[in-house]
């Protein structure tokens, strides 16, 4: 992946927003990579847990907004128990997909949920799943 | 210490096997709990935004219902219950401005909430209160060479400011097991997500976590897996048919809920267990070991 580093993105407002909206100083990270190397989603992720951490950390905005990794986040937790800096990473992942659902964008749409669906799945999983990918 | 009782949504529908056999046992073993009256849905997960204090209002909500019903504590087997009441709890206890904000957006319901309510999970209040010698004489059918794979999920354990046991490594529910008799089977998958809410949109995900998680239980001769948790539940059994289809020479193992088994040690009825509600049938290995 070719990416563009520069100040001006850096000192974008997008990081201060993350900062702000994951409550996290995301200059902490030092890029261990012990967050990836919990994660259970991994294998569905295009950008690791770290990689994600690190294009905030650079302000690469636009290739942070194309992936798909924070959707596959199931909030679990484990990044954050095993950051040596505690840095919550999951909050990070909360915070960019706060951002995208903020412009009302949702990721499951209620209304094109099949009855098949509605019925098979339980409440805890339909609810949970509204809250993590609806504004 | 009075404690209420919090069912959330999905024991009330899918997993009324976890509340009857949960209720069940408490009532044997003289813990009997009171449902509070007008609960509502606690929201399953905790808002991780920081700017977010809408979604603390519904588990803050349930904890004032708990107080009208006088109460100390409310106590709730579901995992997902179980973190997002306490995270909302710890929250609101330590930020005074938050807690400040809600009581004024929830006046309506005539008492603020001061950050007086315990919230419990069974599983503490069997190896803190009650402790595991006291559960183990009080046990009538041993579950004798019955091998449990303990399955924890993530959020009983994690963040660890809330956890009910080690974040890495809990025991709780292998001590449980030997307490009733049981032979616990440790994994490496113990604490792995299941997949969680991915289940409604990407089941093929649950699919290749319950292949991993169960296959390890399995690998280590585990007979059936134990969950606390209906969204786990649902993940490690009702996936186990997506699983199958997409993984040849996946085996299926029954996925039971500790209370069931914490119900069949301590004498409870057959129906109070609901072994209705199961995917994979649980009945053959219980038969075969002789305890139902």
């Amino acid at each position: 992946m070719r990416v563009t580093l520069s100040s001006r993105k850096v000192q974008d407002e997008f990081v201060k927003k993350i900062e702000e909206l994951s409550g996290q100083k995301i200059l902490a990270c030092y890029q261990c990579g012990k967050c990836s190397a919990g994660c259970p989603a991994v294998s569905e992720m295009d950008l690791l847990p770290n990689q994600v951490i690190r294009f905030v950390q650079l302000g690469l905005k636009e290739e942070l907004l194309e992936s798909q990794s924070y959707w596959v986040c199931a909030s679990c937790l484990t990044c954050n128990a095993r950051c040596p800096k505690g840095i919550k990473i999951a909050e990070v992942m909360e915070a960019i997909r706060q951002i995208l659902l903020r412009r009302k964008k949702e990721r499951v749409v209620v209304s094109r949920l099949t009855d098949r669906e509605r019925e098979d799945v339980p409440p805890i999983a339909l609810i949970s799943s509204f809250r993590k990918y609806t504004s | 210490m009075k404690i209420s009782y919090y069912p959330g949504c999905t024991l009330k529908t899918k997993a009324k096997n976890f509340e009857e056999s949960t209720l069940c046992a408490l009532k044997t073993l003289g813990l009997e709990v009171e449902e509070i009256d007008r609960w509502n849905c606690c929201g399953t997960v905790f808002s991780l935004a920081a700017d977010d204090i809408i979604h603390h209002v519904a588990p803050i909500r349930n904890l004032i219902r708990t107080r009208e019903a006088h109460s100390d504590a409310v106590l709730t087997p579901c995992a997902m219950c179980y973190n997002t009441l306490k995270r909302a709890n710890e929250k609101v206890k330590n930020d005074p401005e938050t807690l400040k904000t809600i009581n004024t957006f929830i006046d309506a319901e005539g008492i603020a909430y001061h950050g007086d309510v315990r919230v419990f999970h069974p599983l503490e209040l069997l190896r803190d209160e009650l402790t595991f010698e006291k559960l183990a004489a009080k046990v009538v059918k041993p579950l004798t060479s019955l091998k449990v794979a303990n399955y924890y999920g993530c959020l009983l354990v994690r963040p660890k400011e809330i956890g009910l046991d080690d974040v890495e490594n809990p025991r709780v529910m292998e001590n449980l097991d030997r307490a009733l008799g049981a032979v616990p089977v440790d994994f490496p998958h113990k604490t792995e997500c299941c997949g969680s809410y991915e289940t409604v949109d990407h089941p093929e995900i649950v699919a290749e976590r319950t292949m991993t998680i169960l296959s390890s239980a399995r690998d280590r001769g585990a007979e059936v897996v134990a969950v606390s948790c209906p969204l786990c539940a649902f993940n490690l059994d009702d996936r186990q048919k997506q699983t199958a289809q997409l993984y040849s020479g996946f085996k299926t193992i029954p996925v039971l809920y500790f209370s069931q088994l914490l119900a069949i040690a301590l004498g409870c009825p057959e129906e109070s267990l609901r072994l209705d509600l199961h995917y994979v049938d649980p009945k053959p290995v219980l038969k075969a070991k002789g305890f139902i």
